[in-house]
């Protein structure tokens, strides 16, 4: 973005108040994530910036919050993470491939009503959860699954189906349907062609959209919190930190919250190379 | 074409290709029937039978279904006559005999505050009746608020199978008995405000959020690949990240002993006992739901952006337009399909928030959902709970609905 040597003084003037405007949204974006981080490691009670921490003094630094998270007494959170992983990791595989499986329907070229089915299936991502939540728990509740780990983990797949099936369309658009003709032509059954063509050229969008399925049930908090009816043994991650954050920010939420920061990096990182890997396949070189 | 083109086993082309067309259509049916039957049953019906207890009174009118029958010929003008109070007379002794008098005690005390004790004193007193006398003259020796007609009127209203009064409470409404429709007092009116700040806030952030994303969008979308892609990772971070995460960032921050306070105070710009209440108000909603929508805002823009070509811009300039006009003109209407569809999609993820306005809202922060979820859990009232639900819902359809018109549900791209 350098500026041409002609340039007048009051486009350099634009040029540069316009870079400041950008650097403080991104500061906006990003700062807020940064700050947790220091915090977690401090040594006292409170969730502020101690003199200690601002000189650099080791000793207002420790990791007595993330043992406390770890070993802790009636240490709930233990349980949550383990519950959090189960229900994300059952209801990635529902979702991904209910999901999956619609979004290779939907792409095909004779399927009758597209509009109205694919408006049908993103709806659990449009509609408040609030509705959300409380029509699936009632639904539950009359067949007996409210506070189980079924339910929970239906109510999971529900809300994690429409990103599979976006993500998956999205791939499919892109999809040259020539590939799978020539190997039709050549002899392949459609079974074989299926899986030695389709399968791997959509595979990056299927995992993106097995990630963002993972996600949601990972993050999910307002579905859960009326599914899990108070059910202690059906805690999460989020769910255990808004218990948390209604009676005071301690900073072990801080020490979760950090730990949840580098699992989301460690996602965007995945992300990011499914996203060159599609862009290698399809040829298409950035810029 | 007297000879039809026929496949080498003889049959006619046309129709082979028929059969191959609804061979694959029906395949491609077979493939979506999973899903679309699982959100149809597990999904789509338990929202449309939830709604129904937004208008439903079928267990009051079943428990009085007999006093129902009679008491709708009755105009109203003047008490009940006999054949009313008899069969009501019947209905209520066999249903204090089934100890069932409390359900409608407390149902009809929502009509006409005082019917709940009216129904127990008569209750108490059913065994001195003399069937053979004027019940009515009876029911008022017992309690002479039974001679009040409104109370009778109540009665009529409170047993038919459907009714409205949920969504007139909705937006702070009250049907009068003589039918006419009026508004709460002026202390009492709660949901009109919510509903009012809700928009508001909606509304607020998505523009704040299109103020903000618009210059970072651009400068992503014009920005070398290896140097933009550095710079997206603070969009994608924070979208990736977990809501209660950053939520509970912002409370660390805004809250008067936070952050920002402290920094404040630090630098002298506000004296230590005047630190700013930026938490567990508007303000404290505002700003953090702008930061957490922000990504769903820079990501359509951006893919909108990253079309459109640079030479527009040079052609227009170097034809005599000022860089100002050229913008204008030529680059800002392109974008618009990146601004409708990034709009659309913060604004109706903002008018359902409820996890943010929770935790930072405080008392003056919150939104319709909260309210919606304090009627779930908190009072029990589902029928008025689910009646805000239905107004907010079908807000959120008709911007779907817009949406799809607009960006088409297939262009919809995540991450």
């Amino acid at each position: 973005m350098a500026l041409p040597k002609y340039t007048e003084t009051r486009y350099r003037i634009w040029h540069y108040s316009f870079l400041i405007i950008c650097t403080s949204v991104f500061i906006f974006l990003i700062a807020p994530l940064f700050v947790i981080i220091p915090l977690s490691f401090n040594a006292e009670q409170y969730i502020h910036f101690s003199k200690g921490m601002i000189a650099l003094d080791p000793d207002a630094f420790s990791l007595r919050w993330y043992e406390d998270m770890i070993y802790g007494t009636k240490n709930p959170w233990g349980i949550a993470v383990r519950n959090s992983f189960y229900f994300a990791f059952f209801s990635t595989i529902g979702a991904t491939a209910l999901g999956t499986l619609a979004a290779l329907g939907l792409s095909s070229r004779y399927m009758p009503y597209k509009s109205l089915i694919m408006s049908i299936l993103i709806s659990p991502m449009i509609i408040p959860l609030i509705i959300s939540g409380s029509a699936i728990f009632f639904s539950l509740a009359k067949v007996g699954l409210a506070s189980t780990f079924i339910g929970v983990v239906m109510a999971h797949i529900i809300l994690g189906t429409p990103f599979v099936v976006i993500t998956v369309t999205a791939t499919l658009s892109g999809f040259d349907d020539s590939i799978t003709r020539a190997a039709s032509s050549l002899g392949s059954t459609p079974t074989n062609t299926f899986f030695k063509i389709t399968l791997p050229l959509i595979f990056p969008g299927i995992i993106s959209g097995a990630l963002f399925a993972f996600v949601t049930s990972f993050d999910e908090i307002v579905v859960i919190l009326f599914v899990a009816g108070g059910e202690r043994s059906l805690t999460t991650i989020p769910l255990q930190m808004w218990t948390g954050l209604r009676e005071q920010l301690s900073p072990t939420i801080m020490a979760v919250a950090t730990c949840l920061i580098i699992m989301s990096t460690l996602i965007l990182i995945t992300t990011e190379l499914l996203r060159r890997r599609t862009e290698r396949i399809r040829g298409i070189t950035p810029r | 074409m007297n000879n039809p083109i026929r496949t080498s086993d003889g049959e006619l082309l046309s129709v082979k290709l028929k059969k191959a067309e609804s061979n694959k259509r029906n395949i491609a049916f077979l493939l979506v029937m999973p899903l679309l039957l699982f959100i149809l049953v597990a999904y789509i019906l338990p929202i449309s039978q939830m709604l129904q207890r937004s208008v439903d009174n079928t267990q009051m009118n079943s428990l009085l279904s007999e006093t129902y029958k009679v008491i709708q010929d009755w105009n109203g003008e003047e008490l009940p006559p006999e054949e009313v109070t008899k069969v009501f007379y019947n209905e209520l002794k066999y249903l204090a005999e089934n100890k069932l008098h409390g359900k409608i005690a407390v149902r009809l005390n929502y009509e006409k505050g005082g019917f709940s004790s009216l129904i127990k004193k008569t209750v108490r007193k059913l065994d001195s009746f003399d069937e053979n006398e004027n019940i009515l003259d009876q029911f008022i020796k017992v309690h002479k608020r039974w001679a009040d007609i409104d109370y009778w009127l109540a009665l009529k209203r409170a047993t038919v199978p459907y009714h409205f009064r949920k969504y007139l409470a909705s937006f702070d409404m009250i049907q009068d008995f003589d039918g006419s429709i009026k508004r709460l007092e002026e202390k009492k009116r709660i949901n009109v405000t919510l509903w009012l700040r809700t928009i508001f806030v909606a509304l607020g952030v998505t523009f704040c959020c299109f103020l903000l994303a618009y210059p970072i969008a651009y400068l992503l979308s014009v920005l070398p690949t290896r140097y933009s892609n550095i710079l997206m990772i603070c969009v994608l971070l924070p979208f990736w990240t977990s809501l209660l995460v950053r939520t509970s960032s912002w409370m660390v921050l805004l809250q008067t002993q936070g952050v920002l306070n402290d920094i404040l105070v630090s630098l002298n710009l506000v004296s230590d006992d005047n630190r700013l209440e930026l938490m567990y108000n508007m303000t404290g909603t505002f700003i953090a739901m702008t930061q957490i929508l922000l990504p769903f805002m820079v990501l359509p823009l951006f893919s909108v952006m990253k079309t459109i070509q640079p030479s527009l811009m040079k052609a227009a300039t170097s034809m005599g337009s000022t860089p100002f006009n050229a913008f204008r003109k030529i680059y800002f209407p392109l974008t618009y399909p990146g601004i409708s569809a990034g709009s659309i999609l913060v604004f109706v993820l903002a008018i359902g928030y409820y996890i943010t306005p929770a935790l930072v809202g405080g008392s003056k922060g919150t939104l319709i959902s909260n309210r919606i979820a304090y009627h779930m859990q908190s009072t029990l009232d589902w029928s008025y709970a689910t009646a805000m639900a239905t107004i907010l819902l079908v807000a959120v359809l008709i911007v779907y609905y817009i949406y799809n018109k607009v960006v088409g549900i297939d262009n919809m791209r995540l991450g």
